[in-house]
């Protein structure tokens, strides 16, 4: 089968630059407006929680940021078998742009469950709560990947061997999960009251699907310009890129 | 088959004339949970519902000590890059490796925990079932910390990251484990988490030595 050429053109790195310099204001647009949308109708439009009351509006930055957390880590790992697999050194670059991103979001899921957990929960920390032990495995795996990287001197190696450890966390990822929601299981399940008790309305779920939208877009937007960075940081002694630099002004 | 044994025989040998190496890690085995009775308190009835977790994350920890030098010695002396040129399967060379480093250090701690759990006064109903989780989650423990050993190989310091790679991905194993010892402490069928453990210990052996040849081809290139 013959790959169009659109295609190959993914594996250079002038063209993948100018791509993400390219698109970049524009997915950054969207996402301004959609989480802006979406933080308006999340905190003024949406009904207060008859149980929780305004505490739950936490859920706007809280779910997004754990689903894109996970989205993340997925992308990490696909970029890094078709860099691995295929020797594609964009698809590396891609990998090493997203881990930082993925574990500040994992960082963002776990800060704002601990801090919604206060008020509702009582306490900050729950370990008997699976998702928060999932998302904190997932930022463990995040900081070994990136502690993995900075201990490499030399970047191809570091770009390989990180790629093998993303593609074993990833295969590794859905075990965790349920052996962590299992795991709860045989605990005495909390008798907490939690937010799928009552049956979410649209004006709440609205906005949430909205901000999710708005964190994809924003994530996308900081992986277009981590990649900038990345090229450059990779490409600084070729021509092409020389030129550019000299050329645009600043 | 002839690799593997070939391969299993010589480390066994090379494991046996320095027999301190795989004796450190059960010694560092039993220091180490004998200072959690001297940090909590020797109390009975906290030793034994807190006995099993701490057996675990010991043995885990210990474990961990042991593996740091599975490959290292072979790819600092060349070893590795012969084997690696000869026409032998790399796969079934790592398997071979991996299964010679579980018999010296996986079988010694099976024998050994239930021992120093009856120190903590776990029922001896649970003993059984204790060694049984750690028969079944040696091999899986002796994969992920190769795969994390394999990675670090051409670093000069892999110690303190092999820990930070491996132990996020031995979370499944700590709790199937602990819940099957925990459970057949409180007298309830086990059956669940060991079949659990069992099937992670297959899916960890079958899946795992291509990841760790992987690594390790982009270790020595």
């Amino acid at each position: 089968m013959k790959l169009p050429r659109w295609f190959h053109r993914f594996g250079s790195a002038p063209y993948v630059y100018g791509l993400a310099g390219l698109l970049s204001p524009w997915v950054g647009g969207i996402a301004v407006l959609l989480i802006a949308a979406g933080t308006y109708g999340g905190l003024v439009l949406a009904p207060a929680d008859y149980l929780q009351g305004d505490s739950f509006r936490i859920i706007y930055i809280h779910v997004p940021s754990a689903y894109v957390s996970m989205m993340a880590y997925v992308i990490l790992a696909v970029a890094a078998a078709i860099g691995f697999i295929w020797r594609l050194k964009l698809a590396h670059a891609v990998a090493v742009s997203i881990a930082p991103i993925g574990a500040s979001f994992t960082f963002l899921a776990l800060a704002t469950g601990a801090i919604w957990g206060k008020p509702t929960w009582g306490t900050f920390w729950q370990w008997t709560d699976p998702r928060i032990m999932f998302e904190l495995l997932l930022l463990f795996l995040y900081l070994g990947y990136m502690a993995l990287r900075a201990a490499f001197e030399d970047r191809d190696k570091a770009d390989r061997v990180s790629a093998i450890l993303g593609v074993v966390g990833v295969v590794n990822v859905p075990i965790i999960h349920y052996s962590v929601i299992w795991w709860n299981s045989l605990h005495q399940g909390p008798t907490i009251a939690r937010l799928d008790g009552p049956t979410i309305t649209l004006d709440m779920l609205a906005p949430l699907l909205i901000m999710i939208a708005g964190f994809t877009f924003c994530f996308a937007w900081l992986l277009l310009s981590r990649l900038q960075g990345e090229i450059v940081r990779r490409e600084y002694a070729t021509r092409w890129l020389r030129e550019l630099l000299a050329g645009s002004p600043g | 088959m002839h690799v593997f044994l070939t391969i299993t025989g010589r480390d066994l040998k090379l494991a046996f004339r320095r027999w301190s190496e795989f004796a450190n890690p059960l010694l560092f085995f039993v220091v180490v949970t004998s200072l959690f009775p001297l940090a909590l308190s020797p109390e009975q009835a906290l030793l034994q519902s807190v006995g099993a977790g701490v057996l675990w994350v010991a043995a885990l920890l210990s474990s961990l000590l042991a593996l740091e030098g599975l490959f290292r010695g072979d790819v600092e002396d060349g070893s590795m890059e012969q084997i690696l040129l000869s026409p032998a399967p790399f796969g079934i060379v790592v398997i071979a490796k991996i299964a010679a480093h579980w018999l010296v250090s996986g079988i010694p701690l099976i024998v050994l925990v239930p021992v120093v759990a009856m120190s903590f006064q776990l029922p001896t109903a649970a003993l059984a079932t204790l060694a049984a989780a750690l028969l079944l989650a040696m091999p899986t423990l002796s994969v992920l910390s190769a795969i994390g050993a394999a990675l670090t190989v051409s670093l000069r310091s892999g110690g303190s990251i092999i820990g930070l790679l491996v132990l996020p991905l031995c979370a499944p194993m700590l709790i199937f484990g602990t819940r099957a010892t925990d459970m057949a402490a409180n007298g309830e069928a086990v059956a669940a988490p060991l079949y659990l453990l069992a099937a992670l210990a297959v899916f960890a052996v079958s899946l795992g030595p291509l990841a760790v040849a992987a690594a390790l081809r982009v270790g020595l290139e």
